[in-house]
């Protein structure tokens, strides 16, 4: 791989570039899935390719090609250069990358079982247990069960001196039971909705997640939301589950502090941010118990955005994003560092394979569990009157990142402290920040999670990103809820 | 780029290595480039060039795909070998049919969507025309940000019973936002001939939006009529498509369960499938190979057809379910096996109405009294599926109409819109042209106007 990178680096070098960097990737995915008693799909894929990104004039290109032969990484890497130099005839200043040590390293995702490793008929087995599970319910009209497994290993070589290889492994599973009747098509889906629980791990995850043990009340819960009370409209206290809260995390504190988005970068498509720069460190974001952070390192846990390095090759870390309810923290890259007065990138870009240039993209944002013990029962006990949320069904944001409304699956009317009947078609709605004041308990460490959202979409051409979302259940004050079903 | 002959070739090699009953290979690919630029500069510029064979076995009622991007003899033995592994631990599955004819295949074609020129488009080009639309943007003191890309790509389906079906294309794409202090504006068009595209055209009605709706007011979220440009439309209409499919009807996961047959929307709308369209783009076959028919989907408000892949078609004709769809047949509109989604139409070409009845966006302002017009929509998901409520936000040009005339810029709103009301309530429509948003796939639509839609909160800008 290193030679392929030198016959790269040296022709970029050659041809006038002032910085270069080149991505190999050799990746296999394995994706499984049934529906009603039968395999759905079940497929392999690998792919391998090379990507080189170079300045040029002072402007960025960047060329990538499956044809791994050395003519064709040549013709590829001076594709890069003569792109940047077309990039220059549109520019209004030089690039500038922020200083970084070049770093040479070699690291693997922990884990157990190699999920390749484990067999086919077993995956299926599985999954069609579920699937009997599901369908042992009556009333349940579709049942859908997915496995996937993906190895990610990338060999990153840049013209500072950087040779950084890193090896991932993610996998993933979840389920959904459907139940149609009447004029309602209701779903339930475990752990999580849109392919259930991913993480960097092996096949153990798969055995964390006790899918088999429950599937059957899943199934019962999607069939009972037909004879649920339809969810109020009005001011509401509310709860939010762990999944629905890391969700409203990523929509609502991740993308806005995306940098690029910030500077504009993103405008025709992801849209901007309202958090202008003249925000840091003065917006009160949150309420007090708002602490939330970028974190790429291992010690927060096997999340989607965990690794060694970024796509650039800056070390993981971890940056304070909303610290006791103010905004203290931008997720940032070595182009644009400077616009916010910082030496060093916050090393959060990644591309999503070969064939795509890197872009800055959310690592583990997650907010930080209490201090104090607190379970979501104690929680609920501890609120008179209120609604609890749980698992996604829809989510919508403006461009901005302000208005925001979601829908869950289910949702569970509480009253005098306990929790009561259940509620179907629950949504809610708000603006950003109004929101994250008004929150005023969060549950502690031991109910917080580490979610797994496997596709965040992002940039022109489209990138699929995987992103790590640590939350514990956590209950918001004078909410608008059910504004989904208004007029309707 | 790869060719026919190429491709059949790869098949030959992906066929030696196999001990299939049947095999099929997707073998697909190109070239592509994309230029962006935000704060009136480049600052992405990227292109590729790659290539895959996507390798389907069956044995006995079992089937699985495995997909390589390398064609050495050693790649294309695992590749066949990966889909074997897969496809013998399964049990069977009495619903799976034979791989499709060659017959199947048979006079699949369309207009010509080859386009050298489009195919030949440089990093130069493409720059002239990003500056072009600098110069618009700094003529206006406004900011651009956007995309121009273009690609070239093949495809070809090939499969042990001498189906062989091959597709090449080019295409181009422009998008246009143009940013204000507090306003913006936007367009996009695309098209398999770069020819069709006019840079500064778009550059200068986004500018207009922008410049228009600078100084943005809160209007009172409430039920509105509103005139919808065709990107609007497309994004909203695009959620209702994947519930034509048959599988989607036996697997009672449409809002058509319970439906087929009754006029649901207003008798002004008829929709077609139709992959030859003029307008339309893509492939004259479908996953599997088989041809694309044209086939009207709703008529005068009638859900009229479902698309069906082949064994979506047995599959309905077995079921209790039958008597009540319409005609039932494959038609050529199957995704690659296996899959869970069965199929769905992709081509989608909205009648219109007559012609002398169309109105254009400025005559539907000019019969309003008070209403909203939207350029674009942003973020639409689905609250609820059966009744089709979609929720998202306007973005980057909405006006409000008073007496027949754009007054001001609004603040964005968010709604939470049922699409079965929506089509009931449609008061005109224009000219379909062919148009792109970012929800949903290409299709030619109206741009139309409709009462009471149905806007729920306002954002702050």
């Amino acid at each position: 791989m290193k030679d392929l990178a030198a016959w790269a680096l040296n022709t970029a070098k050659t041809r006038g570039a002032t910085y270069a960097d080149a991505r190999l990737v050799d990746e296999r995915a394995r994706s499984l899935a049934t529906k009603n008693g039968k395999v759905g799909h079940a497929s392999d894929g690998a792919s391998q390719g090379l990507g080189v990104r170079v300045i040029v004039d002072g402007a960025w290109g960047f060329a990538a090609t499956d044809a791994l032969d050395r003519p064709s990484v040549e013709a590829t890497a001076a594709r890069a250069v003569a792109i940047a130099r077309a990039s220059a005839q549109v520019k209004q200043h030089d690039v500038r990358l922020a200083g970084e040590k070049p770093a040479v390293a070699d690291w693997t995702t922990p884990y157990k079982v190699d999920p390749f490793s484990t067999s086919v008929e077993d995956n299926l087995g599985l999954l069609l247990k579920v699937d009997a599970e599901l369908r042992a319910v009556a009333g349940v009209t579709l049942a859908e069960a997915n496995l996937n497994f993906r190895r990610y290993e990338q060999w990153f070589y840049s013209s500072e001196g950087a040779d950084i290889h890193q090896v991932k492994f993610i996998t993933g599973a979840g389920f959904a039971a459907y139940a149609f009747a009447g004029t309602e098509i209701q779903k339930r889906s475990f752990p999580n909705s849109f392919g259930g629980q991913y993480q960097n791990k092996g096949y153990e995850l798969i055995e964390e997640l006790e899918l088999v043990e429950n599937a059957r009340r899943i199934g019962e819960e999607a069939v009972a939301l037909h004879s649920a009370a339809q969810c109020p409209e009005g001011s509401f206290t509310i709860i939010l589950d762990s999944s629905q809260l890391g969700l409203q995390i990523h929509e609502s504190i991740g993308h806005p502090i995306e940098l690029d988005r910030v500077l504009g970068m993103e405008a025709n498509f992801a849209g901007t941010s309202f958090l202008t720069l003249d925000k840091l460190r003065t917006l009160r974001y949150g309420s007090e118990l708002v602490n939330v952070v970028a974190d790429a390192t291992l010690a927060h846990g096997p999340g989607l955005g965990t690794f060694a390095y970024d796509d650039e090759g800056v070390p993981a870390q971890c940056t304070p994003i909303i610290t006791r309810g103010r905004f203290t923290g931008y997720l940032s890259s070595r182009e644009t560092a400077h616009a916010i007065g910082e030496p060093r990138s916050g090393g959060t870009m990644r591309a999503e394979g070969w064939n795509r240039l890197p872009i800055i993209r959310m690592t583990n944002i997650s907010i930080l569990p209490g201090e104090k013990p607190l379970t979501l029962e104690q929680l609920i006990a501890d609120t008179d009157e209120g609604i609890l949320f749980e698992t996604n069904r829809s989510w919508s944001i403006d461009d901005k990142r302000y208005n925001f409304q979601f829908g869950t699956e289910i949702g569970w009317e509480i009253k005098g402290g306990k929790r009561g009947r259940m509620l179907k078609n629950p949504s809610y709605s708000g603006i950003t920040t109004e929101f994250w004041n008004s929150m005023d308990a969060i549950c502690s460490r031991d109910q917080w999670t580490l979610w797994g959202t496997p596709n965040c979409g992002k940039g022109q051409p489209m990138q699929t990103m995987g992103t790590g979302h640590g939350a514990a259940p956590a209950r918001f004050r004078n909410v608008k809820v059910g504004s989904a079903y208004k007029g309707h | 780029m790869l060719t026919k002959e190429k491709a059949a070739e790869i098949f030959e090699r992906v066929k030696r290595h196999s001990s299939a009953d049947e095999i099929e290979a997707i073998v697909y690919g190109g070239h592509s480039a994309l230029t962006r630029f935000a704060n009136n500069t480049i600052h992405q510029n990227v292109a590729e060039e790659g290539y895959v064979v996507s390798v389907r076995t069956v044995f006995g009622g079992r089937t699985a795909r495995a997909t390589t991007n390398k064609f050495d003899d050693a790649s294309l033995r695992q590749v066949v070998q990966a889909s074997e592994a897969l496809a013998r631990v399964q049990q069977p599955d009495p619903d799976l049919l034979p791989m499709a004819e060659a017959a199947a295949a048979a006079g699949a074609s369309g207009p010509r969507r080859h386009f050298e020129e489009t195919a030949a488009l440089t990093p130069e080009d493409r720059a002239r025309a990003v500056g072009a639309i600098v110069g618009v943007a700094q003529s206006n003191r406004l900011t651009a940000a956007g995309i121009f890309s273009s690609s070239e790509s093949c495809e070809a389906i090939l499969n042990s019973r001498g189906l062989a079906a091959w597709h090449t294309q080019t295409s181009s794409e422009i998008s246009v936002t143009m940013l204000a202090a507090d306003s913006s504006g936007w367009q996009k068009a695309n098209s398999p001939d770069v020819h069709n595209l006019d840079a500064v055209a778009l550059s200068e009605i986004a500018a207009r939006k922008a410049r228009e709706s600078a100084g943005p007011q809160e209007l009172a979220p409430g039920k509105y009529t509103v005139v919808l440009e065709p990107a609007a439309v497309l994004d909203l209409v695009g959620f209702m498509f994947f519930d034509f499919g048959g599988l989607a009807v036996l697997d009672q996961r449409s809002f058509l369960n319970n439906r087929m047959g009754t006029k649901l929307f207003g008798s002004n709308i008829t929709v077609w499938d139709d992959a030859a369209h003029p307008l339309q783009s893509g492939a004259a076959f479908d996953g599997e190979g088989v041809r694309r028919q044209r086939l009207r989907l709703v008529h005068q408000g009638v859900i009229e057809n479902l698309v069906y892949a082949r064994s979506s078609a047995e599959r309905m004709k077995k079921s209790p379910l039958a008597g009540q769809v319409g005609e039932i047949q494959p038609t050529g509109h199957g995704f690659p096996l296996p899959n869970e989604m069965g199929e769905a139409p992709m081509n989608i070409v909205f009648e219109g109405g007559p012609e002398a009845s169309h109105q254009t966006v400025s005559q539907m302002v000019a019969s309003t009294g008070r209403g909203v017009l939207v350029t674009r929509l942003w973020y639409i998901r689905e609250v609820d599926p059966y009744e089709k409520i979609l929720t998202g936000m306007t973005r980057d040009g909405t006006f409000l109409i008073e007496d027949g005339k754009l007054t001001r810029g609004l603040r964005n709103f968010r709604f939470n819109q049922s699409l079965i009301e929506m089509l009931s309530k449609v008061e005109a429509m224009g000219t379909p042209v062919r148009a792109s948003g970012e929800e949903s796939f290409d299709m030619v639509v109206p741009p139309v106007k409709v009462r009471d839609f149905n806007f729920t909160e306002v954002t702050r800008f």
